[in-house]
């Protein structure tokens, strides 16, 4: 892991030793998606959130926030030291992402399923618009059991809705356990596929592979994109890696959180 | 009034090009002229309620007017957290407008029946809750919505519904209408029951007893001025709305006098539908008639009111 991974996930830590709780596993799977995302594909402008050309993204597993605000941090839309006071009473940074609260984030998620939808609204608009900025809707793996996400599916393939990039981090794991095992998402590949999408699969951690992937949007001009990103629960932490009971964590001990700051030395 | 309520949404997208139409499964009929002149900002997108809720939300954020339609029950009770977080928590401009509330659907039965959706729908902050009485006040109300910043839930009726509204009443979101001045009594209704309001009113004048008519066309926001100024001066209130008794028109009237002058809420009888699923199906008079929601009923309750 390279120092800029380690000092995006030392960005998250941050967030959860302030708030003493916080989506661990589901944040660190989503680091290297965000940041080759911000790093080398988004349009936007941090000191005006609201610029009309700007990329739009959805983080619609609202949950992974904190990797969210730390590459909003890390790209000055909020200060760092806001990350301290993740959900705090008067914070604007809580468990979930709110819009119109925290500059730079589009759509209020928290409820599963819910930004598919929106991100095929938002990629209409600008078709109607003829705008060339686009769409990215960050998917959770769990999410996906969601019927609104097919439903919106079919709603993006049918507009042909090439300003449309949904992303799945597939870290295999959703809060009871094993996806193959709560619900099965496999052929996972296929299933996008025989929904109108073009579907490319890749390492959600290897931002060179990462980064190829989006140097060829948009794939087909008709078609909507899926990356399917395998991806690893609580990433760069190997006591917590590939563990359920670290996709959320409350009551946070100041030894677990020194034990997540050794790991990014 | 459904017709009447499309029909707008067309006319609205003719002079302001941020209106788009956004239906479920509907008839192969709807706004025709609308698909045809422009085809781009008319979107017909299946069975797929939650998604088109969230579409909407995303096409208003994006400066978008979106006038979704399909059932009532499918818009509130299926898409109810969409609703709720993708509409109401962003604040967004969405229009719902909503085919059959109340029991207009009876041959259908229970799962087409809209009889919460007022309670649910105003329960939810920065939501409006409209019900026109008519075909006429329908239109006069969709023409006024452009520029209202919030959601708005709109509940219609069946069609044919005698016209009881008139030009010189207007429309302004949450300004009730007094269509009889009141006397003794007040009849406060709501969507196509201030039919049956109107009706009672006129029989207890017959029998010389003075009853006014409210109609609340806007049930959130509740017009407070109108109601802190009228119930002082009448000694019997009933209202009456094609809902269930919980969380309703009459709630919601129950509330705001509690909470602001609680020597007025013993005047006051709520007429609605009892806590239950319909138990018949028939037609939407003869299941109201079952209920008690009728002409009849109202001007019961008010001589009941008044000791008479």
């Amino acid at each position: 892991m390279d120092q800029r991974s380690k000092h995006l996930r030392r960005l998250i830590v941050e967030g959860l030793d302030g708030g003493g709780r916080g989506h661990l596993g589901s944040s660190m799977s989503l680091v290297e998606i965000l940041r080759t995302l911000y790093d080398s594909f988004l349009n936007f402008k941090s000191d005006n959130s609201n610029w009309e050309n700007r990329d739009r993204l959805i983080l619609s597993k609202g949950h992974g926030c904190l990797a969210l605000y730390a590459i909003l941090a890390d790209k000055g839309f909020i200060k760092r030291e806001e990350l301290k006071t993740f959900c705090k009473a008067t914070a604007r940074i809580g468990g979930h992402p709110e819009r119109g609260k925290i500059p730079g984030v589009e759509a209020s998620t928290g409820a599963l399923g819910h930004g598919l939808p929106m991100g095929v609204g938002m990629a209409i608009a600008a078709k109607l618009r003829k705008q060339e900025h686009r769409v990215v809707v960050i998917c959770g793996d769990g999410e996906i059991n969601e019927g609104s996400v097919w439903e919106a599916a079919m709603s993006a393939s049918k507009h042909k809705l090439s300003n449309l990039i949904v992303f799945i981090d597939y870290n295999k794991l959703q809060s009871y356990g094993l996806t193959k095992e709560v619900l099965d998402l496999e052929p996972l590949a296929d299933k996008w596929k025989s929904f109108g999408f073009e579907v490319v699969e890749v390492d959600g951690h290897d931002v060179i592979a990462l980064e190829d992937v989006l140097k060829k949007l948009a794939i087909n001009k008709e078609k909507p994109t899926t990356i399917i990103c395998h991806t690893i629960k609580s990433k760069g932490f190997p006591f917590a890696e590939g563990r359920a009971e670290w996709h959320h964590k409350s009551n946070m001990k100041p030894e677990e959180i020194a034990q997540m700051y050794k790991c990014l030395e | 009034m459904r017709k009447k309520a499309l029909d707008s949404v067309y006319e609205l997208a003719k002079v302001d090009d941020r209106v788009i139409f956004l239906g479920s499964d509907l008839g192969p009929d709807v706004l025709i002229n609308m698909k045809k002149e422009m085809p781009d900002r008319f979107f017909m997108e299946g069975v797929s309620e939650q998604h088109i809720i969230g579409m909407a939300a995303g096409l208003a954020m994006e400066g978008f007017i979106p006038y979704v339609n399909t059932i009532a029950t499918f818009i509130t009770r299926r898409g109810y957290e969409q609703v709720a977080l993708d509409l109401c928590l962003q604040d967004l401009p969405v229009r719902l407008i909503a085919n059959g509330g109340g029991v207009v659907y009876a041959p259908l039965g229970p799962t087409h029946l809209a009889v919460e959706d007022i309670a649910i729908m105003r329960a939810l902050p920065n939501m409006s809750v409209v019900a026109p009485c008519d075909a006429d006040e329908m239109i006069r109300f969709m023409l006024s919505t452009l520029n209202w910043q919030h959601p708005i839930y709109i509940r219609l009726a069946k069609g044919g519904d005698k016209v009881v509204s008139e030009e010189k009443y207007g429309f302004e979101m949450g300004k009730a209408i007094l269509m009889r001045e009141p006397g003794e009594g007040l009849i406060i209704s709501t969507g196509v029951m201030t039919q049956l309001a109107i009706k009672a009113a006129e029989k207890l004048s017959e029998e010389g007893i003075t009853c006014g008519v409210l109609h609340v066309h806007t049930i959130k926001p509740l017009d407070e001025i109108q109601l802190s100024k009228l119930l002082p001066n009448v000694r019997a209130v009933v209202t009456v709305e094609e809902h269930t008794r919980i969380g309703g028109l009459g709630s919601a009237v129950l509330e705001f006098t509690n909470d602001n002058m609680p020597e007025q809420s013993s005047k006051i009888t709520r007429i609605g539908i009892p806590d239950q699923f319909a138990k018949q199906y028939g037609s939407q008079e003869s299941l109201l008639n079952h209920w008690g929601i009728t002409a009849e009923n109202l001007i019961n309750s008010i001589k009941n009111k008044l000791n008479l």
